[in-house]
Order: structure tokens, then C-alpha cells, then sequence
């Protein structure tokens, strides 16, 4: 028997070989401007939702033009057609906007609105590298246009600038520009001789280029670096604004300056302006001739208006900077780091075993029962908040706010309320609030199908709401806070409420329940969830789409969640989700079954029992009731449920845990013993294995072992399942998940 | 994986193994590690040959008994025993076998089709033989032994 020795390292090869292939390459840059685009978009909902809502101001508009702005100038950068040719006429109808030509009222605001929903498909489409849907993109195309109008409205704005300027000709202004472009702004592909030709529309310029930072030799020379600084006097415009406006997509992309020069002499002026009514652009090869310009207007330099102009720069330099400086909080808020989310995986792991690591090391050091270990346990104490402080950390990196899974409901809300004809307005609260990663990835199909469900089902039509006394326009609230531990997320609306005896017809015809049994309203209410239980009869093509509310409750599951309904007739319905702060931390108890030592969530016990005698009853042989406080409740052997063979230890030498959740109303779980409350850290079960029935996850004891996660929820609605530990060799038909 | 690798390159190594007392192989560039065996944890509701999981360095390993998985009878492990980590399609999976005997490296045009007599669970698993002097060893295709196959997709 020889062991084997052999590197298996295949894999990197691979990686790295796909790396080097250009095609991976142009993938990553056009990957990276899609992210980019995800958060323009969540800027732009951001800005019209708040145009909608009435609490726009001019920064919010220039907020959504920005945008849609920077959408169209990197999507021409590689060539995506369809998304720059949509988001210019997008911009277009914005910019009228912004300049006040166009007043925003409901209609505009739609129109704006489904335009914000076609870009947001543009783009995925781009992304997927499918056609865009033309069915879609023209009718918002040709609203846009309605707005506009038939004529290009460029033409006579700018007449207007330039009658301006005659109206004043009497006080003409330089204003020295000084840019050097960074080599983000050659990335975001833009061009220098673009600004100074626009900068050229203003009045007539004078233009030099600095070479001083280019390398002497081509050696170290990076093609798309920032070497070069271009001085521009403009003479024409009163104010810097205009100059501003032209650099304001650009300012922090590169070192820019502007300065006030005034000219006392109208004279002057004339001298030089003569002689400058051609613009002379230096690009590339002829950088050496811009140079010997730089250098002649150097010589030129000491002329008085110059003189004045050199100290009169500093200072002026100061405000501008400053001024820039307070622009840019407000402006990017956010500054974001991005990272790779497998480095943030790999993080949680090594820290998931650092703090395994240190529970080994405390567990060894107990059992060695050293003389004089005070001192060493208060260093293990230490050391182990450390740990914990690292591990909130790291978890923190993962956490998102909800705020861009809420703005696509936004859009699900406004297509579902068009779709059925009704009348209704998405309120979103509590956005800030941040869960796990994965949380609001998994949350986006749940939360768009209860969306959806609530606006069909839910929210009657206006006629039968003003029929009811209620307003016409209804109101969907889509709320998220935190709330001891858990992350609560509700979705509220004000429509008829449930239609109890209908949803109990349905079950009954479904053979879901018997049509004799007597259900509580909170039961018929649970029957949604059901599996098998879709209300297929009267659907729509909105909510219909195969999925039924099990599916909901099954998402909601697999991320430690829950999923409750309280509905009041003709007042309205609430879904509420609760899902726990972090997914790969919890608190459990350990607990031992079996020979087995296993976990249950400490969020679903709500306190253990050890029995006595008293508090035992018994219905036929098998059923056991612990009476508390009252009440009987049924005693479940996790044992058995597990599928191993039922304990004859009596129940009165083992442990109750009495169990609470949102669809069990009381339960207790019998188990051999408890052990101690801790911190785990918990794995996967799924990647490696799959689901199993009971089983929530696992995690690694102190001693290295696992341990699994027990679903209570699970064990205790627990229907039959199949034989446990099945003799029969057949490939995995052992696993039933659902019943 | 009903075509292994041999297409493109001459030659290929396997390393040969025992299950049920037979001769089987598994293709190198599948296989992360061998283990001695450790204990398990054992899982509910799981078929006979899969034992439980182990930790290897945090990762949650489902371990198959690769004898009762083809249909020999169950492995009674012992400290003697080897675990085979192996990579199947993006999962981590543990064999126990008896042993691990040596890396055979073989041109490709000596991997021969399994002879396809009566359909069971064992002929359903080769993907291929090799013959070995007057012997032959069976490639194992790792893809039929997924623990709970076809369900696990979700």
C-alpha cells in the first residue's frame, strides 16, 4: 500500500490559462462597467422614486441625468447600440427637465419611469448579449420624443447662449483651465479634445499642453496613463459655470483648476483673441509642438495681465478646491470598496475556524486542569473576544442593505398595479437595514412573488375600494427592521384581507383538508402555503406562473427564516419575514440524542424542561403530552424522528426543550441530555451533500467533530417520512425533502 | 464522464484501489487527498451506503462506503481502512475502500469499453477496464456515485 503523493493542481492551471485569454479579459472590463451600471441604475430609481414622490429638487434631477448619463457614455465605449441610442434620448427629455423646459408632472413622471425600467433591461440584456426586446424599447422611445418635440431644442439654446454674450460684450473674462486627466478618465473613455472643443464653444481659447511627467524614454511609458496637462484660457464666459458644467462629468477624473482672470483692458483682449479664433488641439505625435506653444506663451508670459494673473492664481486655486471639496460628500456618499465575494468567503471560513480553534484550546486547557491558570484563562478570555470581534467584522463586510432589492420591487409593484388595472403605491421603509449577502440575493424571487400576490389578491380595484369607504389608491408597505437578533421583513397591504372560506373550499377541493375539519382562522391561513395549494382556478397571467406561496415559504426556509400572515377582513394583510442577522453564526444549544451530539437554534426554544412524572400524560401507547403552566402540549422524541431507534431511557431522565415557532404553536422535543449554549459557526450541508429532512446545516465541535443543525420547526411538524436508514442500495431515493 | 479524459491524452494514470474485495481504479486528476479513516457523523434518513460526515478542515464531507455503493457487502471500518477524497463535478466526497494499492499509468488505447453483460449496481458505475498481467481493474465513474443523486439540485 503506497500513499499518494502528487500535487492536484490542475484546476489553477486552468484558471490562469483562461485568464490569459483575451476574450476572459475584454469579459472582465465589460463585467466591471455592468456592476457600475447595477449602481447607476440603483441611483437612478433612487433619484426618479424621489421625483415621484414629490421630493425632488434640482440635485435629485441632476442626479438621474448624471446617471443615465454616465450609462450612455461607458456603453458607447463598447459599442452597445441599442443602450446608447436609448439612454441619449433618455438624457435628452432629462436635460429639458433639468433646465426647466419641461414641467414634471404625472404623466412626464411615468414616461420617466418606464424609461428608468427599459434602461435597467438594456442593460441586462447587454449583459446577456441578446438583442433588446424593440416591442418594449419603442413605445418609451416614442413617448420620450413626444416630450421633445419635433425640432432638435440644441439649436436654439444655444442661440440664446450666444445672444447672451452680445448682450454683454462689454465685460469679457478669461478663465485659465488647467486639466490633467487621470488614467480613470481614459479608462471611462473619455477624450480631451472633446472638452477643449467644448470648451472652444464658449468663446475663443488658448490651449498648451504640460509634458513635463512624460518619460524620457518609452521603457515604463504606460499606454494609458495621465502624462499630460492641458492649460486652456478661455476669454468669453462671465462665470466659471459654464466651464464647469462641461468638466462636470469628468472633475473627479481628473486634476482640474480653474481660474478668474479678470482683463482690465478691453484692449488686450482683442490682441490676443485675434489671434486665437482657431483652435489648436495638440494630440499624440504632435505633443513636441505643443510644447514650443507652452513655451511661447511663457515668453509671452510677462505681459501685465499675466503678471496678475500668476499671484492671482494661488488664491484662486484655494476656493475652487475647497468648493469641490464640500460638493464631494453629497455626491459620493458611498465610497465603496469592491471585492471578489469568494475572498470575503475565504475570510469567513478562516475566521469560522479561528474561532473553533479557540474553543479546542479552551476545552484543552480545561481538561489539563493547570495549577495557577487564572492568569491564562483571563488571556484565553481575551483572546477569545478578539476572535468574536474579528468574526462581527468580517460578517459585517458581508451585510447589504435592503435598499436595492426594495427598489426593484418598486418596479414589480408599479408593472403588477398596471397589469390588473388597480391603483397602487409601493411604500418602502427601513432600506438601510442590512442582512447577509446571500439574504438579499435569495430574497428577490420570494419577495416579487408576495408582491405580486399582494397587489392581485390583496389590493381590491379602486371602484370596489371607494365602495368600501377606502380610498381609491391602495398602499403596499414593504418594511425591513432589525428586532432582537432577526431581521423582520413585512409586507403590508390595506385590501380586503384573506378570503378565508375560500381558500378553505380550495383546500378541501385540493384534498388538502378534509371538508369536515375545523380550522382556526390562523390554520386556514397557513393553508396558503401548503404545498400543492395554488389558486390556479382564478389567476392571472401576474401571479400565476406556477409558483405558489410553498415556494415562497421554501426560500424563506433555506435561509433560517420564517414566514407568518395575520390578516384582518377588509383591513388588509401582513406577510411578515423574519430571517436571522447573519447566516453563518448562531446561537445553539448542544444537545446529545442517541449517542449523537447535535444542535438546536436557541432562537426557536423557548426554555427546557426537565419532567417529572406530574407533568406527563399519555394518549394511547406512543403519544406523549408534558402539561405546563396548563396547557398539554405534545412531546415529539427527536430520536425517532431522526430515524433512529426510539429511546427506552424514560422521559422522566431526559430533557424537554419546548419549542415555539411561527406555524408550531408549541412543542416539546425530547432529548437525552443538554450540554452547554454556544456560538457556532454554521456549514453547509447542501454543497457537498443535499438537503435532509430535519436538518438545517452543520457545524465543528471544539473537538473537531460535527455536529448538525436540528430544524425544529422541522422535527416538529415532522409528517412521516421514509423508513429510516433504508436497507435498499438505489441510487438516493431515501431522501423525500418534500411531503 | 461516460468519456473520460483518454481522448485527448496518450497516457493517463489511475490509481488502483480495493472494494468488496475486487480491483477497481479511479482516474488521478479526480482524486484531492487519501485518508486513513476517521469516525463519522452519522446522518439521518441517509441510504446504507452513505456512513456520515467528516470535518476536513471546515468543510463538511459526506463519506460513501464505495463497497456497499456497488453493491458488495458493507464495510466494517477499521483503522486500517482509507478514505479517497474525490472531486465530483463541483462536490467534495469521501470513498471509504479497503485499501490503496498503486498508481497505474496507462496509453489511453488500453482502456477498454466494460463489457456490457446484466445491468446492476456495480456494472452501472465502471465507465471502463483496464487489464492489468492476467488480471484487469474497472475505472469507477465518480458521477454515478453522487450521494442522493438527482434530487440534490435545489
Amino acid at each position: 500500500m503506497r500513499p499518494v503523493v502528487k500535487p492536484f493542481d490542475d484546476e489553477a492551471l486552468i484558471t490562469v490559462i483562461r485568464r490569459l485569454t483575451s476574450r476572459m479579459t475584454d469579459r472582465a472590463i465589460l463585467d466591471a462597467f455592468f456592476e457600475e451600471c447595477e449602481d447607476l441604475l440603483v441611483a437612478l430609481t433612487e433619484g426618479l422614486t424621489d421625483m415621484c414622490a414629490g421630493q425632488g429638487d434640482d440635485e435629485t434631477v441632476n442626479a438621474v441625468f448624471r446617471a443615465v448619463h454616465s450609462i450612455k457614455g461607458a456603453a458607447g465605449a463598447f459599442a452597445l447600440d441599442d443602450l446608447v441610442g436609448f439612454a441619449h434620448k433618455f438624457e435628452t427629455v432629462l436635460d429639458e427637465v433639468r433646465a426647466g423646459r419641461l414641467a414634471t408632472d404625472d404623466a412626464l413622471l411615468r414616461v420617466l419611469q418606464r424609461a428608468g425600467d427599459i434602461l435597467a433591461d438594456l442593460v441586462d440584456a447587454a449583459r446577456e448579449e441578446m438583442p433588446a426586446n424593440r416591442d418594449q424599447v419603442d413605445p418609451v422611445l416614442n413617448d420620450l420624443q413626444a416630450f421633445l418635440g419635433e425640432e432638435e431644442p440644441e439649436e436654439e439654446f444655444v442661440f440664446e447662449a450666444l445672444s447672451l454674450d452680445f448682450a454683454t460684450p462689454a465685460v469679457p473674462q478669461r478663465h485659465r483651465v488647467s486639466f490633467a486627466p487621470t488614467q480613470a478618465f481614459y479608462q471611462a473613455g473619455n477624450d480631451p479634445c472633446q472638452l477643449i472643443t467644448a470648451l472652444a464653444d464658449l468663446g475663443s481659447t488658448e490651449v498648451a499642453v504640460e509634458i513635463d511627467e512624460l518619460p524620457e524614454k518609452f521603457e515604463g511609458y504606460v499606454w494609458n496613463k495621465g502624462y499630460l496637462r492641458w492649460h486652456v484660457s478661455v476669454d468669453g464666459p462671465e462665470t466659471d459655470l459654464p466651464i464647469r458644467e462641461i468638466f462636470e462629468f469628468v472633475d473627479d477624473l481628473c486634476d482640474l483648476q480653474i481660474a478668474f482672470i479678470p482683463l482690465s483692458e478691453p484692449g488686450e483682449n482683442d490682441e490676443t483673441s485675434s489671434g486665437d479664433t482657431a483652435l489648436d488641439v495638440e494630440r499624440g505625435g504632435s505633443v513636441e509642438h505643443a510644447d514650443a506653444v507652452d513655451t511661447e506663451q511663457d515668453e509671452l508670459g510677462p505681459t501685465p495681465e499675466d503678471e496678475t494673473a500668476r499671484p492671482a492664481e494661488d488664491p484662486a486655486r484655494q476656493p475652487t478646491a475647497k468648493a469641490a471639496a464640500t460638493e464631494k460628500p453629497a455626491k459620493r456618499a458611498a465610497a465603496t470598496l469592491r471585492v471578489d465575494p469568494d475572498r470575503v468567503d475565504r475570510l469567513i471560513n478562516a475566521v469560522g475556524e479561528l474561532i473553533i480553534n479557540q474553543s479546542v484550546i479552551s476545552q484543552r486547557l480545561q481538561e489539563a486542569d493547570l495549577p495557577n491558570s487564572a492568569d491564562l484563562f483571563a488571556d484565553l478570555d481575551d483572546y477569545k473576544l478578539l476572535a468574536r470581534e474579528i468574526q462581527e467584522g468580517v460578517m459585517s463586510i458581508r451585510a447589504q442593505p435592503v435598499k436595492p432589492l426594495f427598489q426593484r420591487m418598486l418596479r414589480i409593484a408599479r408593472e403588477a398595479a398596471d397589469a390588473t388595472g388597480k391603483d397602487v403605491t409601493l411604500v418602502t421603509e427601513g432600506e438601510a437595514t442590512e442582512v447577509d449577502k446571500i439574504v438579499v440575493e435569495r430574497l428577490a424571487d420570494p419577495l416579487t412573488h408576495m408582491i405580486r400576490n399582494a397587489i392581485d389578491h390583496g389590493i381590491e380595484k379602486p371602484e370596489v375600494r371607494r365602495e368600501a369607504g377606502k380610498q381609491a389608491k391602495g398602499t403596499l408597505r414593504l418594511t425591513a427592521s432589525q428586532r432582537s437578533g432577526s431581521i423582520v421583513i413585512e409586507i403590508i397591504d390595506d385590501g380586503a384581507g384573506l378570503n378565508r372560506p375560500k381558500i378553505r373550499d380550495i383546500a378541501v377541493a385540493k384534498g388538502l383538508v378534509s371538508a369536515e375539519a375545523q380550522l382556526s382562522d390562523a390554520e386556514i391561513d397557513h393553508l396558503l402555503f401548503a404545498p400543492g395549494f395554488s389558486t390556479a382556478a382564478e389567476v392571472t397571467n401576474l401571479s400565476g406562473r406556477g409558483v405558489g406561496m410553498d415556494v415562497v415559504k421554501t426560500a424563506i426556509t433555506a435561509l433560517g427564516g420564517r414566514v407568518a400572515i395575520s390578516s384582518v377582513t377588509g383591513e388588509g394583510t401582513t406577510f411578515s419575514i423574519t430571517l436571522p442577522l447573519t447566516l453563518a453564526v448562531m446561537d445553539g444549544m448542544i444537545i446529545t440524542v442517541d449517542g449523537q451530539t447535535m444542535v438546536v437554534p436557541i432562537s426557536s426554544i423557548v426554555e427546557t424542561v426537565r419532567p417529572t412524572a406530574a407533568d406527563l400524560s399519555q394518549i394511547g401507547l406512543n403519544n406523549h403530552l408534558l402539561r405546563i403552566r396548563g396547557d398539554y402540549v405534545p412531546i415529539v422524541d427527536l430520536g425517532s424522528r431522526l430515524g433512529a431507534v426510539k429511546s427506552d431511557k424514560p422521559l422522566t431522565d431526559r430533557v424537554l426543550l419546548l419549542i415555539q415557532t411561527e406555524t408550531v404553536t408549541q412543542c416539546a422535543i425530547a432529548v437525552d441530555d443538554i450540554h452547554d449554549q454556544r456560538q457556532i459557526v454554521v456549514k453547509s450541508m447542501q454543497s457537498n451533500y443535499g438537503q435532509i429532512t430535519g436538518i438545517s446545516g452543520a457545524t465543528i465541535l471544539g473537538d473537531g467533530k460535527i455536529a448538525l443543525i436540528i430544524d425544529p420547526e422541522a422535527i416538529a411538524t415532522g409528517a412521516q417520512h421514509a423508513p429510516p436508514f433504508p436497507t435498499d442500495n438505489t441510487e438516493g431515493e431515501a431522501h423525500v425533502t418534500s411531503h | 464522464m461516460s468519456h473520460p479524459t483518454e481522448a485527448q491524452s496518450g497516457h493517463q494514470e489511475f490509481v488502483t484501489l480495493v472494494a468488496g474485495g475486487q480491483n477497481f481504479c479511479i482516474e488521478i486528476t479526480q482524486i484531492r487527498e487519501i485518508r486513513r479513516w476517521t469516525p463519522v457523523t452519522i446522518l439521518p434518513h441517509s441510504p446504507a451506503h452513505v456512513l456520515g460526515v467528516i470535518n476536513l478542515r471546515g468543510a463538511v464531507i459526506p463519506i460513501i462506503d464505495l463497497a456497499s455503493k456497488l453493491g458488495f457487502p458493507k464495510i466494517n471500518p477499521t483503522e486500517r481502512h482509507v478514505i479517497i477524497i474525490v472531486a465530483i463535478e463541483d462536490r467534495i466526497v469521501g470513498l471509504l475502500v479497503e485499501s490503496v494499492s498503486e498508481i497505474l499509468g496507462v496509453s489511453s488505447d488500453e482502456v477498454r469499453e466494460t463489457p456490457r453483460g446484466q445491468e446492476d449496481s456495480t456494472t452501472r458505475a465502471i465507465q471502463g477496464i483496464i487489464p492489468v498481467g492476467d488480471d484487469m481493474t474497472k475505472i469507477i465513474s465518480l458521477a454515478t456515485l453522487l450521494p442522493n443523486e438527482g434530487q440534490v439540485a435545489a
